[in-house]
């Protein structure tokens, strides 16, 4: 398994954070890893992605440039990666952000109106871990069983309070069927 | 001891420490500002300086003090602020006083920009200061390397008494990885009886400097430096051969660019072309025996790189023009595919160059 992941999005939804999440727990697994984050002028409002590479034999170049799986949280990041999917791969769609759907048929598409369900479970900032919940479900890349254990090393030490809350927010994508 | 994820800055600050470094001066600037948040943090702590100078120069002149005094220190920095820096590095080497210097490379000239690049080769093993010397320069390809080589730039720089450079690039400053990180050390191992610690009274005073003004005295110096180089080049070259056995055309890259062009090797072996790679994991000194080997059973090389092609004429000194040498490249911060790096492979197996 080499499994290519791209996840982007607008600076502050949380983008790198789901990156870490899926890394963190994929070396709780032994597998090998690679996190790259887009850096830059891109804080808050601009965009932001990150290239996350789990796989059973050493990763080449950390760079994703066609992912297996891509996760989009605004529009202009589907507009940009949606040709960039390799055929098969699958796309995860924050639905309460971007309206249109996948144009390609040759791969799955998944939309989850994660940031409406944040926002209605009272945790607005935790959409990223929605969407991340959804992909465990649909993609198999990482497992459920020890992830407070990826959450603990991927949270800093003074918002260790908020692992409950990621937890909660990764269960409802992984039980949210369309 | 269990790996850990870091990334690629983070590691060689922690390394550094553990290598026994307890002196970290810097100046901020993107893609390495890790290494000096890292140090701000964790120096207070165990007793060590981390010190926020006025400027890049600054920074590097405090190195050349701690140096004196026979500790180890480090400085980093990102392309614009290493070029500020090459005055301070020039009187390290005429001094004989070992440093790390870190040079997480961004593009440029000028202020260039902050994205990734390879295009401080020439600056980093041609020089950079002036006069005649040389800088152990060692190029990282992965976050465990970032650590791994951290350790190793320390221990070479006290065992040749010169300063050693690390040259990564953006992305190995930012991405994260698993990281095995090294054992903990006092960072004495070498003794320097050179260093200025005092006298006591017991012995003659050290000096440190590198003001020669009688020309055969210099000269001898120069030549005594020269000596300590070579040694180094018989000792010390470090390189990885990856699928190089019965390669028809070799790959030749560091750092990054050696990570996509593994992912291109593998590429071009599904549709029947032999590529291999020689990575130079020192860029100084140069693999110069491996490619030169090399060259009696190839095709021809592929240089990759972040630059408009620096490194290929090190390639190509070392093959004497034996076999053509394509350059597979960009540059200002952008990053070759795979898929160019394939079909320059290609196109040297195929003869079209």
């Amino acid at each position: 398994m080499y499994t290519q992941i791209l996840i982007a999005g607008f600076g502050g939804q949380g983008v790198l954070f789901a990156g870490k999440v899926l890394a963190y727990k994929g070396l709780e697994e032994e597998k090998q890893i690679s996190w790259l984050p887009s850096y830059g002028p891109e804080m808050r409002g601009g965009t932001a992605n990150c290239s996350v590479i789990i796989s059973d034999t050493p990763v080449g170049s950390p760079i994703v440039s066609e992912p297996d799986i891509l996760i989009v949280m605004n529009l202009p990041s589907l507009d940009k990666y949606e040709s960039a999917v390799k055929s098969g791969g699958s796309v995860f769609i924050d639905s309460t952000l971007i309206e249109r759907r996948v144009e390609r048929t040759d791969i799955s598409a998944h939309y989850i109106p994660a940031t409406k369900m944040a926002r209605d479970l009272g945790i607005p900032t935790l959409a990223n871990m929605i969407m991340t919940g959804k992909v465990i479900r649909e993609t198999e890349v990482i497992g459920m069983d020890g992830l407070r254990d990826a959450l603990a090393k991927t949270v800093s030490a003074k918002h260790q309070d908020l692992i409950d809350a990621n937890l909660r927010a990764i269960e409802a994508g992984f039980n949210y069927s369309e | 001891m269990a790996k850990v994820l870091m990334k690629g800055n983070e590691a060689i600050a922690e390394a550094a420490i553990r290598a026994g470094c307890r002196h970290y001066f810097g100046y901020p600037i993107t893609p390495q500002t890790e290494i000096a948040a890292y140090m701000a943090k964790r120096m207070p702590k165990i007793g060590g300086t981390f010190l926020q100078a006025e400027s890049e120069i600054s920074a590097i002149n405090m190195v050349y003090g701690v140096s004196s005094a026979g500790l180890r220190v480090m400085t980093s920095s990102s392309s614009p602020g290493v070029s500020l820096k090459q005055e301070g590095i020039s009187y390290l080497a005429g001094s004989d006083l070992p440093a790390l210097i870190v040079n997480v490379q961004r593009g440029g000239p000028g202020l260039g920009g902050i994205q990734p690049s390879q295009s401080d080769y020439f600056q980093a093993t041609k020089g950079g200061g002036h006069g005649d010397y040389h800088l152990i320069v060692l190029a990282p390809a992965s976050v465990q390397e970032m650590a791994d080589l951290t350790v190793k730039a320390f221990d070479l720089s006290d065992k040749y008494r010169m300063p050693a450079m690390l040259l990564a690039d953006g992305t190995m400053g930012q991405m994260m990885e698993p990281v095995e990180l090294p054992p903990e050390s006092d960072g004495k191992a070498v003794e320097k009886p050179w260093a200025v610690t005092g006298t006591e009274n017991r012995r003659e005073h050290n000096i440190i400097n590198s003001l020669y003004l009688v020309p055969e005295q210099l000269e001898v110096k120069n030549f005594e430096r020269y000596e300590r180089y070579k040694e180094v080049e018989k000792n010390e070259t470090l390189f990885e051969e990856y699928m190089t056995d019965d390669a028809d055309v070799i790959v030749v890259a560091f750092g990054i660019a050696a990570r996509v062009s593994k992912n291109a090797i593998t590429a071009a072996r599904e549709k029947g072309i032999k590529a291999g790679l020689i990575r130079p994991i020192t860029l100084w000194p140069f693999p110069s025996e491996a490619i030169a080997k090399a060259a009696d059973r190839v095709k021809g090389f592929v240089s990759v790189e972040l630059s408009m092609g620096q490194m290929i004429e090190d390639i190509r000194l070392a093959e004497s023009c034996k076999k053509p040498v394509s350059l597979c490249n960009r540059t200002g911060g952008m990053i070759p595919s795979p898929e160019q790096v394939l079909k320059a492979i290609e196109d040297m197996e195929g003869g079209r160059f």
